[in-house]
């Protein structure tokens, strides 16, 4: 789709620049009309305030058709690509879940290796193919910047399912959707990310988001993986209250929200370092004894060891249903981009 | 009066303050280089009045436009145009850098799709300048931010 750095409906460089002009137009007694049609979700940042609560309360009404127990016909007739050149479970099945359930067809790939990808084809030529093909995309791709790269060869919309460390917008989406519905309001809650918040391109997109929200953040790492300081620097300038701490144990009793990142064993050059944080932060029964009875725990999965099994059965354990959270909010998506929900 | 080590120029452009040692990537940036018709005489290391050293590129028969040469504040932000018709400044003007630097810059993100060699994607790296003083570019693909711009001109 068509881009501009200087249509501020259609992007934003900066979170703060879009607080800014959602309240300059809430203080004109004018709320922006969401325009939704043909529109990219490429990166969290391209989304105001009000476009991500408006994305949250349509999620919340595709939650009956989502759980099948209402049939939709919303996408008859459309066809969404799935172009994943990158392994994933939870985001192409959830896209494709989200597709059927509206009535609407999937076709595509989940590995480049049977694609002309494999030939040398560039991401460009495989766009405008898909493009022809079908009447949105989602792609999954190795390289930053890719589904930005994939907008500006395609007529159709494109959302980002992640590409390489770079975004992952409707993961967060679907995090901001699972706080919403389980604590009612996303202002005010004290939420407390933990684990690798130096690599982990989920939690960095998080922060932004949470950041227009007015929650109280809380970062819990060793001082090698914590929050880098361009991400600090945009709360202060924004005014967000946030801590820092190495110590899970310190911050648990007052937590809202636990959110709990995987500690990349891939980041580590040397495997001594990687052993010397990998097990710090394990969350089990006897480290839940402090927290608050309505504490929820997410994490954007895969688990490896951060999370014991035995808190899978607890009132707190939220990310079984966070992940299931991705097929309203990615059903929300599709409809929108559409032009079917308006 | 001090003798000039480099003759004045009749008719062209003088561009004067480029920081010490990037005279020859201004040329790069300007595509001068790549353009052998114009005489281009090149200063480096000159003692200027404020006993910094700088350096000075002088192109004759050529007016360059503002325009054209804002983007040398990429790697140069004191530098200055001065359009020379018969031996006078005619026009002298500042620098002052673009919002939007396209092509001159490759991505410092190894992994950015503008960078990916096998298969070369048809896209000219393009960034948003987010902060004048000191320099940082944003790149639109991969959105990462950038401060070493001299170490990355194409």
């Amino acid at each position: 789709m068509d881009y501009s750095w200087d249509n501020p409906v259609f992007h934003s460089t900066d979170v703060r620049e879009d607080l800014k002009y959602v309240k300059t137009i809430s203080e004109k007694g004018i709320w922006m009309k969401q325009v939704f049609e043909g529109r990219d979700i490429i990166s969290i940042r391209d989304l105001s305030k009000a476009d991500v609560e408006y994305i949250i309360n349509v999620s919340r009404d595709m939650l009956p058709v989502a759980r099948g127990e209402k049939k939709s016909s919303l996408l008859n007739g459309k066809i969404l690509a799935t172009l994943f050149f990158e392994p994933s479970t939870r985001t192409r099945l959830s896209f494709e879940s989200a597709m059927n359930r509206l009535g609407g067809n999937v076709v595509g790939f989940a590995t480049s290796k049977a694609t002309s990808a494999a030939k040398g084809e560039t991401l460009a030529d495989t766009i405008k193919m898909a493009d022809a093909y079908s009447d949105v995309i989602v792609l999954r791709h190795p390289n930053e910047g890719a589904a930005r790269l994939a907008s500006g060869f395609s007529s159709k919309p494109v959302i980002n399912a992640g590409d390489g460390a770079g975004q992952h917008p409707t993961q967060t989406l679907l995090d901001l959707f699972t706080v919403k519905t389980e604590k009612k309001r996303i202002k005010g809650n004290n939420i407390v990310l933990v684990g690798d918040l130096k690599y982990g391109r989920t939690v960095h997109s998080l922060t932004y988001a949470l950041a227009m929200f007015n929650a109280t953040l809380t970062f819990v790492a060793p001082k090698t993986l914590q929050m880098p300081d361009e991400i600090l620097s945009h709360l202060k300038e924004n005014g967000i209250e946030f801590g820092q701490s190495d110590s899970l144990e310190n911050v648990i009793r007052d937590a809202d929200v636990l959110y709990v990142t995987r500690i990349q064993k891939e980041r580590f050059p040397d495997p001594e370092e990687y052993a010397k944080v990998a097990g710090i932060y394990r969350i089990d029964l006897e480290m839940l004894s402090n927290a608050k009875k309505d504490m929820i725990i997410m994490h954007p999965l895969p688990r490896v060891d951060e999370i014991a099994p035995e808190v899978d059965s607890t009132k707190h354990a939220l990310y079984f249903k966070q992940a299931f959270n991705g097929v309203p909010v990615r059903m929300a998506l599709l409809a929108l981009v559409l032009g079917a929900r308006k | 009066m001090k003798e000039l080590k480099v003759q004045p120029i009749k008719d062209g452009t003088v561009i004067d303050h480029i920081t010490a040692g990037n005279a020859l990537k201004v040329l790069n940036i300007l595509g001068i280089s790549k353009n052998p018709t114009a005489m281009v005489s090149i200063l480096m290391n000159v003692r200027s009045e404020k006993e910094r050293k700088k350096d000075i590129v002088k192109i004759e028969n050529r007016e360059l436009k503002p325009k054209e040469v804002d983007k040398v504040a990429l790697i140069a932000p004191d530098a200055t145009i001065n359009i020379i018709r018969n031996y006078n400044v005619e026009q002298k003007h500042k620098l002052s850098l673009p919002d939007t630097i396209k092509g001159i810059v490759r991505c410092a993100n190894p992994n950015c799709i503008s960078n990916l060699k096998e298969p070369v994607e048809p896209v000219e790296p393009v960034f948003r300048v987010v902060s004048k003083n000191p320099i940082k570019l944003r790149c639109y693909y991969c959105e990462r931010e950038m401060e070493d711009v001299a170490g990355n001109i194409i």
